[in-house]
């Protein structure tokens, strides 16, 4: 039972990650039409611009967080306008080969740059963990946990509360008439990459920490995102986030019982299943999937 | 002329390790026409019934992993206390296993991605792919996991007069994978000038279209998945008893990714395309290699993969035909003609 407490807590603090992942993949797919396959690598990007902020130039660490997801919003931004732009009516394989052009480029670059060695990331958190219960939590896995929830809370904020938001669900819902309506959508389009983009580099940023940060640390990443989106439904952010702490349930409950070697393959065989009995999602609306 | 062109090619082809004399080029050569059968294969789903299938490089490894299994032989233990042993057989046994298990892969992936489409399909064939690579990794029982099957025999063949060939050395090694290949090339172009492949390609320009003049979507695209798969199993079998080694990194995306480049950049939907590509894509890192690292290779890859898609979108073949036909008609024939064959071509 405390074994099962803890797995829970587990893939709460994973979950919340993943959900941040999810929501930005899922935000850049319904509003663009674009599969974003430089997404892991924007994922692998917050965590190695949190390693080279704190490790090699010595920012605080909180500072270099978010510095990290403010680099991610920059460069997400910059491949939309470079690469998306000029696709615009471009068909979604189109773009999704262009994408995974991009990807092999920046995972690469990273390798070059930086090597193949995992790079570690000091945090100022304690060693030793906090104990609730039966449960240990480690200080950082913590405020990992809240950060999450408070930036996953925000995108809500700004999908439902703001302007900008209003324009991104217009766009959403249909592109031609939020245009008629004076929406600027190539604006819409940056800001919408810029702000998925962002919300990767955060999950990174926030994980690097956790795990190790390596150049292919983003394939997986990708990966799951993927995974977590089909869950919810390409396009329904709700769904993203309850898809995140699905996937991270199910991996953390497989790898508990039934065998760790399968862990990252759990994801997949949800996506399969999922796709067999319901390929609209599981918390599809009819009318958002395209 | 129309003969003569075709002649002059199986010429080249049949000649190479005649003018190839250096070892090392012709292995790249062994290895680049492999990867050109596993890229052809994709062609098929990927140019003619216009589906985006990312995870191609599963079929190539399962053939891979099931022709040396067959030749190596296995000992596994099954839930409930079953025990498969298998006993090795000829790796030429061992090459038909891998097309025929690939194939078979091919039909029961088909059946349940082609239920999407789009996105959906693409990330459905990438998790497929990564699912076959985690089981290839963690089933150490059977397939040794990351320690990899090693020693894989070569193909040993009876040939009348001669007796058990072996195929130990390069130049053999090389006709084998050209008449693999040449056949593989044959059976694509009589299943693309068919009704079938008439049938693939309406489906491609317009699904909803094809399905009301009567033609069975689904059955037409699983029929490509598994032509497709079972030449990707064959494509994986060459590879893995040439090389003696394989292991799970058989299964890397990148390599689907390096096959998908090699089609669009050659051309999809073209006979020649995939070969084009391939060549260009196979020996590309020979010359790379010589001056940098090989993240700049990948580097390189990605960005022209970007700039072929802006550049050169239906890929090399069709811009060369489209260049040879408006050289080859005189102009005094009329303009308009040549300007509605391109107009025709760019929709």
């Amino acid at each position: 039972m405390d074994e099962l407490l803890q797995h829970l807590v587990n893939a709460l603090i994973l979950g919340s990650t993943y959900a941040l992942l999810g929501i930005g993949l899922t935000l850049i797919f319904g509003i663009m039409r674009v599969v974003n396959f430089t997404h892991g690598e924007l994922y692998a990007l917050g965590a190695y611009a949190v390693f080279f902020l704190e490790v090699s130039l010595g920012v605080n660490f909180f500072l270099a967080l978010v510095l990290a997801v403010i680099v991610g919003c920059a460069v997400g931004a910059a491949i939309e306008f470079v690469l998306l732009r000029p696709l615009l009516d471009a068909d979604i394989d189109t773009t999704m080969l262009v994408m995974i052009g991009a990807w092999i480029v920046m995972q690469n670059t990273e390798l070059l740059y930086w090597g193949g060695v995992s790079k570690a990331v000091m945090t100022p958190f304690p060693d030793e963990p906090l104990q609730i219960g039966p449960v240990f939590v480690s200080w950082l896995r913590l405020f990992v946990l809240v950060v999450a929830l408070i930036l996953i809370g925000a995108t809500y904020a700004l999908i439902n509360r703001t302007k900008l938001g209003k324009a991104m669900r217009a766009t959403f819902q249909d592109r031609d008439t939020a245009a008629l309506m004076g929406v600027n959508i190539k604006g819409i389009y940056t800001a919408t990459f810029a702000i998925g983009s962002g919300l990767a580099a955060a999950a990174g940023a926030l994980l690097g920490p956790v795990f190790l940060v390596t150049p292919s640390m983003g394939d997986l990443a990708s990966l799951k995102a993927f995974a977590i989106v089909i869950l919810g439904g390409l396009g329904n952010i709700t769904g993203a986030t309850l898809g995140g702490f699905i996937l991270a349930f199910v991996e953390e409950i497989g790898a508990g019982y039934i065998s760790s070697g399968y862990r990252d393959a759990m994801g997949f065989l949800i996506i399969i299943i999922v796709l067999l009995f319901k390929p609209t999602g599981l918390f599809a609306r009819a009318e958002r999937i395209g | 002329m129309k003969r003569v062109v075709p002649l002059l090619w199986l010429l080249v082809i049949a000649t190479v390790p005649l003018w190839l004399r250096d070892q090392y080029f012709l292995h790249v050569t062994i290895t680049t026409a492999i990867f050109i059968i596993a890229a052809m294969s994709l062609n098929l789903l990927l140019g003619y019934t216009g589906q985006l299938s990312l995870g191609h490089v599963a079929f190539f490894g399962i053939g891979a992993y099931a022709s040396a299994l067959t030749t190596l032989g296995f000992n596994v233990e099954l839930p409930g206390n079953f025990t498969v042993v298998h006993t090795p057989w000829p790796a030429v046994v061992g090459f038909f296993m891998g097309v025929m298990v690939a194939g078979l892969s091919g039909y029961a992936i088909g059946k349940l991605s082609f239920k999407v489409r789009g996105a959906y399909f693409v990330i459905v064939t990438i998790s497929f792919a990564e699912v076959t690579r985690l089981v290839a990794l963690n089933w150490v029982e059977l397939t040794q996991g990351p320690l990899a099957l090693t020693n894989i025999p070569p193909y040993t063949l009876w040939i009348p007069g001669i007796g058990e060939y072996e195929f130990w050395n390069k130049t053999a090694y090389y006709y084998l994978v050209a008449v693999v290949g040449l056949l593989a090339y044959v059976i694509i172009k009589r299943l693309v000038n068919s009704r079938i492949g008439r049938a693939m390609v309406a489906l491609k320009e317009n699904e909803s279209l094809a399905g009301s003049v009567g033609i069975d979507v689904t059955r037409y695209l699983v029929l490509a998945a598994v032509v497709s798969a079972a030449m990707a199993g064959a494509a994986g079998s060459l590879y893995a008893h040439y090389v003696k080694i394989i292991d799970p990194d058989i299964f890397l995306f990148i390599y689907t990714v390096t096959m998908v480049i090699m089609v669009i950049t050659g051309g999809k939907g073209t006979l020649a395309g995939p070969i084009v590509g391939g060549v260009i894509f196979g020996f590309m890192p020979v010359i790379v290699r010589s001056f940098a690292a090989p993240a700049v290779q990948w580097i390189l890859y990605g960005a022209l993969m970007i700039a072929i898609v802006f550049v050169l979108p239906q890929g090399i073949v069709p811009a060369i035909e489209r260049w040879a036909a408006n050289w080859r008609r005189p102009r005094a024939a009329g303009d308009a003609v040549v300007l509605a064959g391109q107009k025709v071509r760019e929709e």
